[in-house]
């Protein structure tokens, strides 16, 4: 690779946005190239510098006040319009309401990163690229829950929901045993077209069930919740809303 | 309300005052009721973005009639420019001043790409989703953009030559 090609890629090879392999040529190409390597130095200084030393301007309290009264208003104008005609129209625009309220002050349904559970989202990202790259995708490659779910027994004291989800273009392809932040998890990857989705599952004992949480990461969707004491992170690189859709199956069953 | 703060935070960097600021984020949110149908679900934050960034717009366009500020983007990226040797950039975090200043002087269109990536961490596909942009013009927009935050903090006191 040359400098013509790697320097307007560097941008994206940075932010985690470039194809595995294609990012690998450019980190070949920058370890041999100084002014690459120099260019590449100063992308992350000036990000770094953004993310961390320029102004964030928080909204002002009195601003947050404004805008929930204007919406309470507009609420309150909208309902009268409808409820003559229709009388339970009035419950659509308040479970609209409902709703668009999360989705500005930021339910746990809607929280786009995962944020306090920032370290665990990237080691959950880092293993998934990992069990991509490295060709250890399973320890057990079986479509077959019966041979998957008993395999999982005795290598870990908890049982990780495994249930072929083919019938609903979710095929089964395997387990595997992963090292986590710092404890033993269960993989269970399954498949959706030719994307590869890595199910991680271990213990919380106590831990208080949470809702599902969404978020993006180097380019990979990641599905965070729990459930009766056992905590699930789905990563792929399929899209949010299949993503999201196979956790809800997994959620149900679960 | 973490969804008000990044709409705050992308309408300030556009607007660049507080009192502008201030009516385009409760505009968009009122907006956002009223085209509550158009909301498909996924990111809240993303959706809620979108609509502050055409506020604003409305009301910047409304403000001035909107010169072409982008016009000097094709000698920026001529490849000559791109693959000269680059200075060694020095920045020093303690001036926060210098970096909103620098952020302040550029197009819109650059400043607002920064805010979503740097600050929101937003990917490429948010951004695209955001901007109405392809992704491939957020990558180059996106380098753009930073090349000349670049030269604007190299140009500023911090040069040594």
């Amino acid at each position: 690779m040359t400098c013509e090609e790697a320097r307007p890629l560097l941008d994206a090879y940075i932010d985690g946005e470039l194809e595995l392999m294609l990012s690998f040529d450019i980190e070949r190409h920058v370890r041999g190239c100084a002014a690459c390597a120099r260019a590449v130095g100063n992308i992350r200084a000036l990000s770094g510098e953004l993310s961390a030393g320029a102004a964030y301007y928080s909204a002002p309290p009195a601003l947050a006040a404004r805008v929930r009264a204007a919406i309470r208003n507009e609420q309150r104008a909208q309902g009268r319009a409808l409820l003559p005609l229709v009388r339970f129209n009035f419950r659509w625009v308040a479970g609209a309401a409902a709703l668009l309220m999360a989705a500005i002050v930021g339910s746990a349904v809607l929280v786009p990163r995962p944020s306090p559970d920032d370290a665990i989202a990237r080691a959950v990202v880092a293993d998934h690229v990992r069990s991509l790259m490295e060709n250890h995708l399973t320890d057990v490659l079986s479509s077959d829950q019966h041979t998957v779910k008993p395999w999982f027994d005795g290598r870990v004291d908890f049982a990780p929901p495994v249930e072929d989800f083919a019938a609903r273009g979710f095929p089964l392809v395997g387990g595997r045993l992963d090292y986590l932040s710092d404890r033993a998890v269960a993989a269970v990857i399954y498949r959706r077209r030719k994307h590869v989705i890595n199910l991680f599952v271990w213990p919380t004992p106590g831990a208080r069930d949470t809702a599902m949480t969404t978020g993006v990461r180097q380019g990979y969707n990641l599905v965070h919740w729990t459930r009766a004491g056992l905590t699930y992170w789905v990563v792929s690189n399929l899209n949010g809303a299949e993503l999201r859709e196979f956790s809800e199956m997994v959620l149900a069953r679960g | 309300m973490p969804h008000l703060d990044a709409a705050y935070n992308l309408a300030r960097y556009l607007m660049r005052n507080d009192y502008d600021a201030d009516d385009a984020v409760q505009d968009a949110c009122l907006r956002a009721l009223r085209y509550f149908g158009g909301f498909r679900g996924g990111d809240g934050r993303v959706w809620l973005l979108k609509i502050v960034r055409n506020a604003c717009y409305t009301r910047l366009r409304r403000g001035r009639s909107r010169e072409l500020e982008a016009e000097f983007d094709d000698e920026l990226s001529s490849p000559d420019a791109e693959v000269a040797n680059p200075e060694t950039l020095v920045l020093r975090s303690a001036d926060a001043g210098a970096l909103t200043r620098a952020l302040d002087q550029l197009p819109e269109e650059f400043r607002e790409i920064l805010v979503m990536r740097e600050m929101e961490g937003l990917s490429y596909k948010e951004i695209a989703d955001v901007t109405t942009l392809p992704i491939g013009t957020v990558m180059s927009r996106l380098a753009r953009a930073r090349k000349r935050m670049q030269r604007l903090l190299l140009a500023g006191p911090a040069k040594e030559s």
